[in-house]
């Protein structure tokens, strides 16, 4: 699994921030179909097996301009009580104009305490980031957010 | 929501304000105006808030030129700051031909700087700083600088912005936050911070790698009995409109949660007054002020708006105050049971033959600017033609710059920065040394020439236009439109980024730019790293000198779709 999770980022550009230590970071099960990806509607479709994510629940932080596209901070946390009967199961970064679209999986048991992650990111060009979760009873909560990454310069 | 008495208190101001008004058309009627007239005011409550922003290091009486474009967009459109010549003094029952239409329109600009002079100058701001401090008390009074104060001229380029350090400390400013200033790199910075004395504030910047603060956000300040917390607020996209290499250690970003933060620890510390001395720019900072709860008073800069009177959010107030040293903003305001309960307003237009210069800062100017005199009085030529740059698309001295780029490197396409800052030119005019690092004055001058494709030349186009008209404020940088010589393109703002530019051809033939075809493209303030290239005052001066004489007539080149 460890081999995996390497090839999932570059290792230089994937940082985790102290809270996040409690989670753990996989590639998807059939980690080597998504990691090839490059239409974020089918990743998506394949993840969630069809259902409908809804917004709501899921918090996705990130800059409105990147300052750097080469390492974009992102910090994303789920609003989940994290009880065996009701917790997040995971979180997936997708950046749907990446030239692949799947970034990386992060998995949680209810004894993460809680479900947060902060790292950072390659984003190829300005896009609309999505973060998928997972939740213990099979449905799927997701937020968007849009990031610009600019060609830069010309501010006042 | 506000009671009643806040609503009466509140009218009283505007009334105030529009009192102000009345009194410069007053002057007009018999020709004279008096620095008494001009600050003239009726003292509210116990704090005064006297704010500068965007000085550009412009320590001497300047020309300067207001926009003639500058478009709202989305939900901003329309609302001040984007009215402009006639809808302006519409807005603000101003009549043409009048000081303030002077100070804060194009309007009859040529004509009218003949009339009523230059503008701005430290010494006068010192000299205006000085009375309201007399008048209410020291004891009663802030002065606050919003940024963008380091950085515009020969001297403070030359002094690595030692001059406007002076010269701040002088004035007697009592905190300031941070936009160009950062531009003199990391090093310079720490060392000028420990030169100020008073705080440096930018609560929105931190650590790139571990996220900490890096300085100072807020300061307690005690005025007239009141408790008033300034929290600083540097420009958010430092790192992205100018070089990240000078300050790779540094990141910024609106921060919203962050800043509500600072406002919340604040109250908890007993302020009773929280300032937000912003350099965000006017639309981030009304759309930041629907948002954070707990402001009482903007300060915005950045945007170089100069607004006569104050804009409402909710329960804040949005002051902005120009640029270049052309106004002082003075704000009193009174604070009952822990919050602000009423003000006055007056955006004081500093006409230079009508306030007295200050001796002492006066002395401090002339010392700092001996030693470079005889650089800055070159003369280089004439100018017939009014010489600007504000406005969203286009200013006749950048239509110079990039007219002098082309022909001293050899390109047929030019872009230059659409920097907001930099003095105007009248005709008649001499053309001096200082005049060219006014509008060039930057610590990554080089002039780069290279090969780019058509594809690309749109990207670049597309990707500042988007800075400039994005719908949501957060996304926007707050200059103006990239300069361009030797094409032509039609702009439409209310586009989505990819569809605004459009019918883009070059110049010399009319044809299409072709996205294959590669150009030669000459440009200069390259954000990049180790960018190869002559200094661009150098080139400009170059190309001034063989002119003489100096025509550049409006530009025709961009065509604005709404």
């Amino acid at each position: 699994m460890s081999k995996t999770r390497i090839e999932v980022l570059d290792r230089r550009e994937f940082l985790v921030a102290s809270g996040a230590a409690v989670a753990t970071l996989t590639a998807l099960t059939s980690g080597a179909l998504a990691r090839e990806m490059k239409d974020a509607n089918k990743l998506l479709q394949e993840l969630t097996g069809g259902a409908k994510p809804t917004e709501g629940k899921v918090k996705l932080e990130m800059p409105e301009i990147a300052e750097n596209g080469a390492t974009v901070p992102v910090k994303i946390s789920v609003d989940s009580p994290m009880t065996d009967k009701d917790y997040c199961e995971s979180v997936t970064i997708i950046a749907p104009k990446n030239p692949t679209v799947y970034v990386a999986t992060f998995k949680f048991t209810p004894d993460s305490g809680k479900a947060w992650v902060s790292t950072r990111m390659r984003l190829a060009q300005t896009q609309e980031v999505w973060a998928l979760a997972k939740m213990s009873d099979g449905s799927f909560r997701i937020a968007k957010t849009n990031v610009k990454v600019t060609i830069g310069g010309c501010g006042g | 929501m506000l009671n009643r008495r806040d609503f009466i208190q509140l009218a009283l101001a505007t009334l105030a304000v529009t009192g102000s008004v009345e009194g410069f058309r007053r002057a007009l009627a018999d020709e004279s105006l008096t620095q008494e007239q001009l600050l003239a005011f009726r003292p509210k409550g116990q704090v005064t808030l006297i704010h500068v922003t965007d000085i550009h290091a412009q320590l001497v009486p300047i020309y300067f030129r207001e926009p003639d474009v500058n478009l709202g967009v989305g939900p901003m459109k329309g609302l001040p700051p984007h009215l402009t010549g006639e809808d302006f003094l519409k807005r603000y029952g101003i009549r043409r031909g009048t000081p303030e239409a002077y100070a804060l329109t194009w309007l009859d600009f040529a004509e009218l700087a003949k009339k009523y002079g230059k503008v701005g100058g430290m010494d006068r701001v010192a000299t205006i700083v000085k009375a309201i401090r007399a008048e209410r008390g020291d004891d009663r009074c802030l002065v606050l600088d919003g940024g963008d104060t380091w950085q515009g001229s020969y001297t403070s380029l030359k002094t690595q912005a030692q001059d406007m350090v002076d010269v701040m400390n002088a004035l007697g400013t009592s905190a300031m936050t941070a936009h160009w200033e950062f531009t003199f790199g990391e090093e310079r910075v720490q060392e000028l911070i420990k030169q100020l004395k008073f705080p440096w504030l930018a609560g929105n910047v931190i650590d790139a790698q571990w996220e900490e603060p890096v300085f100072k956000a807020w300061e307690m300040f005690e005025r007239g009995g009141v408790k008033v917390a300034v929290i600083g607020q540097a420009f958010p996209y430092t790192p992205v409109a100018n070089p990240r290499h000078m300050i790779p250690n540094w990141s910024f970003g609106i921060r919203e949660k962050m800043v509500q933060k600072h406002v919340d620890d604040a109250r908890a510390a007993g302020a009773e007054l929280v300032v937000l001395l912003s350099h965000n720019g006017y639309d981030v900072d009304r759309k930041l002020a629907s948002r954070v709860k707990g402001i009482d008073v903007v300060l915005v800069g950045h945007t170089h708006d100069a607004t006569p009177q104050v804009e409402r959010v909710g329960k804040t107030i949005l002051v902005s105050s120009g640029c270049s040293g052309k106004f002082v903003s003075r704000l009193d305001v009174e604070v009952k049971d822990g919050r602000m309960t009423g003000f006055t307003y007056k955006l004081i237009p500093v006409f230079s033959d009508v306030i007295q210069p200050d001796a002492e800062m006066r002395k401090l100017i002339q010392s700092i600017r001996k030693p470079h005199e005889k650089a800055l009085n070159e003369v280089l030529g004439t100018t017939e033609t009014p010489l600007y740059r504000r406005g969203n698309l286009a200013g006749t001295f950048d239509t110079l710059i990039t007219t002098a780029l082309m022909e001293e490197r050899d390109a047929e396409i030019a872009l230059s920065p659409g920097f907001r800052w930099g003095p105007s030119l009248i005709p008649g005019q001499q053309i001096r040394a200082e005049d060219v690092y006014s509008q060039t004055a930057i610590t990554y001058p080089q002039v780069y020439r290279s090969e780019m494709t058509g594809q690309r030349l749109k990207e670049i186009l597309e990707d500042v236009c988007d800075n400039l008209y994005n719908p949501d404020p957060y996304y926007q940088q707050g200059g103006d439109m990239v300069r361009t010589g030797g094409i032509l393109f039609d702009i439409h703002p209310y586009e989505k980024m990819g569809n605004r530019i459009q019918n883009l051809r070059l110049k010399r033939t009319g044809q299409p730019i072709d996205a294959a075809k590669k150009y030669v493209v000459t440009g200069w303030a390259s954000v990049n790293p180790g960018v190869e290239g002559p200094p661009v005052w150098d080139l400009v001066m170059n190309w001034i000198r063989k002119q003489k004489t100096i025509r550049i007539p409006e530009q025709r080149d961009v065509r604005l779709v709404t």
